[in-house]
């Protein structure tokens, strides 16, 4: 029998009845028995939490580990440390891979190289369509079928531009519950070198627009989809006002769709690209600050559920070229958190139980997860995470755990930061250091 | 009496009226030695060279009653200390007739010290044409040659000390004329 | 002046002044029989070139040439990017041999400025995608004030696709910077976004009536003709080179116009020219034309700019 006992900690959770107040929880082989320490089981772990926030384990839907094909740039086991010490109990990995994970055998790989890690649950994502070429639809019933249970699909990296084809794949995965994470960007409007935010920065940079419309007549025609179909859409990181617009008109509507923001649009400008840093270089561009201000409005009214981090490593000989052809992407598994916190709870309308909602049981209900995003509560699993919310660290990209440094928070000083994180009630990391198994 | 723009420690060496006899002086020495004004073309020194250039030949052309052709020879981009200062815009050249082949060229400048200046401004001078002959003329020599140059008609050799400033005012180019010394040790 | 030239935007109206001034000196050394000062001797200037220019190259070459300095250049398809190199391990392999300029060509927006920040060398921004050019706006500007005088409130026209233009976005810096009013001239499609907000913020007019600006209120002292590409109809940014023409193309008729309401009115083109597309057979080869003239001031201006990044101590001008 392994026991831990978290004393002092305030907790927010769905349903929670200390809700807001310090508290104990014990844990007692993975699930949580008691709120209440007065039944400590001898030789119990103890967690001085005090003064620290509790909430269950975060959830990434949004992940890109690389593994296999690019394990220079990150590997199943250098991203679940990275997801362990950012809070995470559970990471969705994208398909984009090489091979792309678009077999029922692809997918069992990546579950059975996050399960020999155990450092977090990492579930994969299948393609939709098969080798992401938006030409034919992947193996989507046999990857659910597998071990891993596929429910979350995309193609991310790439829209499912076809709208015929978007149909199918929504009407295929229905039976089964699935979901399609779109990736929207109308390739025609925003094509492959389409790198900055279309507006009068982009004109003065001379750098290829991607406007906004590029994404909301995606989203706009996807919720279309759904509609028609029944089948759940789910809207990958969005980024501007014009995409948080349709979304709220399509869920006044009962039509089935959820949608994501991720930590850099909820905070990073276009502002940031001018001075043609690739490492703000991602896809969708950052916006202006009038976009990212109803993307945090959005993700505050519930037009937007969850917080995924995009997380998109990338080697340094990948990102170290001319703007225009630097790779897309930015860390983001070991700051989601305080990034988070900072813009939304610090400077926001958000209480942590909001945080509870975005970074774990939204997600965790969007992928279908069992076992994650639960409330704390007697007879769940203990998959946990303590926060300082008065840490006050400063990013060093040099210190992380991911195998690559293409990090846009190097230097920036938050006050919150994940303490500790509890994986079916074993700590998977501590202040910042990973514990192996 | 120290002008209100001079350190307080300044010493007037030349006044306006000496300056206007040196001139003078140089003036009529330049023709002795050119034997008469043929062929002879001044080029001043920016910036002060070039106003005491055009003195020079304006009282040349009194004398000879036909006026001497006076003009500027820039040496910014022909010094050898380019790299120990800021960059500054070259002043204008102006070669008058726009060739000194087979011409004397005088030129003329302020101060005399190191040297380096007018071995610029030969070199300037040679990107130009070949004169037949090229003569020196300066208001002040204050010694301390780095290179084996002398001028041909001084209007006051007056040693100083290295550490000593020698100001030269024109007018045309500053409020008064003066030569002025400041600064060195007592 | 700042350490690179890498945009117009990091100079002021004082520095452009002292590199048009400069500029005009080093037309003397042009117009010698010996054109050659020693200005840079001993110092190596590197053109790289990723992209094609022969015009822009050479300019730079006699420049620095002339101002004898070693210059050498290595364009895009001799140097080792094409092999997969990347880009700062090109200019860094570069950089290590201890030159002390690169004049540098890329076709990607923000090229030089990121190369800037991994070099010791001085870098000369000779073009980067459609980002900026701004030795080309410098001697736009010298070729535009040696027939009108002061650019102090003269009116400049600039025509064409201003979406894809380097030069545009140079010249309406340095352009305002002088003082001038800029009237930017191009169908909605090929301007680029965002540009009626910086338009205000930056203080130029903005017109999709190419007549309406010739014969408007405001005599037009400069025209500006910029190179439209006739694969640009493919990404369908304008029709027909023939609507280009009719609407934005400086025709015969239209050169009547611009002179009968300025007789003194002046017509730049950056080149190269399409000629009978943007601009008439008749309009480039006329008197008012200048177009030759800014040939000859590019390399004027490009000594000017070399002089002031590399002949003074540590490259800073006063």
């Amino acid at each position: 029998m392994s026991a831990l006992v978290i004393k002092g900690a305030t907790a927010y959770a769905a349903g929670l009845p200390t809700q807001g107040r310090p508290g104990d929880v014990v844990v007692v082989d993975g699930v949580v028995t008691d709120l209440d320490a007065a039944a400590v089981p001898r030789n119990a772990d103890v967690i001085d939490a005090d003064g620290l926030v509790l909430l269950p384990g975060l959830v990434d839907i949004h992940t890109h580990l690389r593994e296999p094909g690019r394990e220079d740039a990150e590997t199943i086991a250098s991203g679940s440390a990275a997801a362990a010490v950012g809070g995470f109990t559970a990471v969705l990995a994208m398909a984009n891979t090489t091979p792309v994970t678009d077999t029922a055998e692809a997918a069992e790989r990546i579950l059975d190289l996050g399960r020999s890690v155990g450092l977090v649950d990492v579930q994969p994502i299948g393609a939709v369509t098969h080798d992401l070429a938006g030409q034919q639809l992947a193996e989507l019933g046999l990857m659910h079928r597998s071990r891993a249970q596929v429910r979350v699909f995309s193609d991310d990296g790439h829209c499912v531009g076809d709208a015929r084809l978007m149909r199918r794949a929504l009407e295929y995965i229905r039976s089964f519950g699935g979901v399609i994470s779109q990736h929207s960007q109308d390739p025609s409007l925003a094509g492959p070198s389409a790198c900055c935010h279309e507006g009068e920065l982009s004109g003065r940079l001379g750098l290829p627009g991607w406007p906004a419309a590029a994404e909301s007549v995606v989203i706009a025609r996807d919720a279309q989809l759904a509609r028609h179909t029944g089948s759940r859409v789910h809207v990958a990181h969005v980024s501007t006002a014009e995409g948080v617009e349709v979304i709220r008109w399509a869920k006044a509507r009962g039509i089935p769709i959820t949608a994501e923001a991720t930590p850099h649009h909820l905070a990073l400008t276009v502002e940031q690209v001018r001075t043609y840093d690739p490492v703000f270089k991602v896809n969708p561009p950052l916006r202006p600050i009038e976009d990212v201000e109803a993307v945090r409005a959005a993700l505050a009214d519930g037009t937007i559920d969850a917080v995924a981090t995009d997380h998109a490593p990338h080697a340094r000989h990948d990102k170290e070229h001319a703007f225009v052809d630097a790779a897309f992407g930015m860390l983001g598994l070991e700051t989601a958190l305080a990034v988070v916190a900072h813009v939304m709870v610090e400077g926001g309308p958000f209480g942590w139980a909001d945080v509870a909602r975005v970074m774990s049981s939204a997600p965790a209900a969007i992928a279908g997860l069992p076992g994650h995003g639960r409330p704390i509560a007697p007879g769940e699993p203990a998959n946990l995470v303590l926060i300082d919310p008065a840490a006050s660290r400063t990013v060093d990209r040099d210190t992380s755990m991911s195998l690559s440094r293409n990090n846009p928070w190097h230097g920036r000083t938050f006050a919150a930061g994940v303490y500790a994180t509890i994986l079916r009630g074993r700590v998977t990391a501590r202040e910042g250091v990973p514990t192996s198994c | 009496m120290p002008r209100p723009d001079t350190p307080g420690d300044a010493r007037v060496v030349l006044s306006d009226t000496d300056i206007a006899r040196a001139l003078k002086r140089i003036a009529h020495e330049i023709l002795e030695a050119n034997k008469g004004a043929s062929d002879l073309i001044l080029l001043g020194i920016p910036t002060r060279g070039v106003i005491l250039a055009r003195r020079l030949a304006a009282i040349i052309g009194e004398v000879e009653g036909q006026p001497c052709p006076a003009g500027a020879l820039d040496i910014t981009m022909y010094r050898d200390d380019l790299r120990h200062q800021p960059t500054r815009a070259p002043m204008p050249t102006s070669i008058p007739g726009d060739t000194v082949d087979d011409k004397v060229v005088v030129l003329v400048d302020d101060v005399l010290y190191s040297g380096r200046t007018v071995r610029a401004a030969l070199d300037a001078l040679a990107d130009y044409g070949r004169p037949r002959a090229v003569r020196l003329a300066v208001l002040v020599d204050r010694g301390h040659r780095e290179l084996p140059i002398r001028a041909d008609h001084v209007g006051k050799n007056l040693p100083t000390a290295h550490s000593e400033k020698v100001r030269v005012r024109v007018l045309g180019h500053d409020d008064h004329e003066s030569v002025s010394i400041a600064g060195g040790e007592r | 002046m700042p350490r690179h030239l890498l945009s117009i935007a990091d100079l002021d109206a004082a520095a452009i002044r002292m590199l048009l001034d400069t500029a005009a000196s080093m037309q003397d050394v042009q117009r010698r029989e010996v054109k050659k000062i020693p200005t840079l001797r001993g110092r190596t200037v590197i053109n790289l070139f990723f992209e094609d220019s022969t015009r822009t190259r050479s300019s730079f070459e006699i420049a620095g040439k002339w101002m004898s300095a070693d210059t050498i250049n290595i364009t895009g398809k001799g140097s080792s990017t094409s092999k997969g190199e990347s880009l700062p391990d090109t200019v860094m392999t570069i950089d290590a041999m201890g030159v002390d300029a690169l004049v540098m060509r890329h076709s990607a927006s923000g090229a030089a400025h990121q190369v800037a920040g991994w070099v010791k060398a001085r870098v000369v921004n000779a073009g980067d995608g459609t980002h900026e050019h701004p030795t080309q706006a410098l001697l736009d500007a010298f070729t535009m004030e040696q027939r009108l005088g002061t650019l102090a409130g003269r009116h400049v026209a600039i025509v064409g696709d201003l979406t894809h233009s380097r030069v545009f976005r140079s010249n309406v810096l340095a352009l305002r910077m002088l003082g001038a009013h800029v009237t930017a001239v191009a169908p909605v499609t090929l301007m680029p976004s965002g540009i009626t907000p910086w338009a205000q913020a930056d203080g130029f007019a903005l017109s999709h009536d190419l007549d309406a600006v010739l014969t408007g209120e405001r005599p037009v002292d400069a025209l500006m003709m910029l190179r439209v590409q006739r694969e640009r109809m493919a990404g369908g940014f304008f029709p027909t080179p023939r609507e280009y023409t009719v609407g934005y193309g400086l025709t015969r008729p239209r050169l009547q116009t611009l002179l009968a309401a300025n007789p003194e009115a002046v017509i730049c083109h950056p080149g190269p020219m399409n000629r009978g597309l943007e601009i008439s057979a008749d309009a480039a080869d006329a008197a008012a034309s200048v177009i030759l003239d800014q040939v000859a001031a590019g390399v004027a201006v490009r000594m000017s700019v070399l002089y002031h990044l590399l002949a003074g101590e540590e490259g800073s001008a006063a």
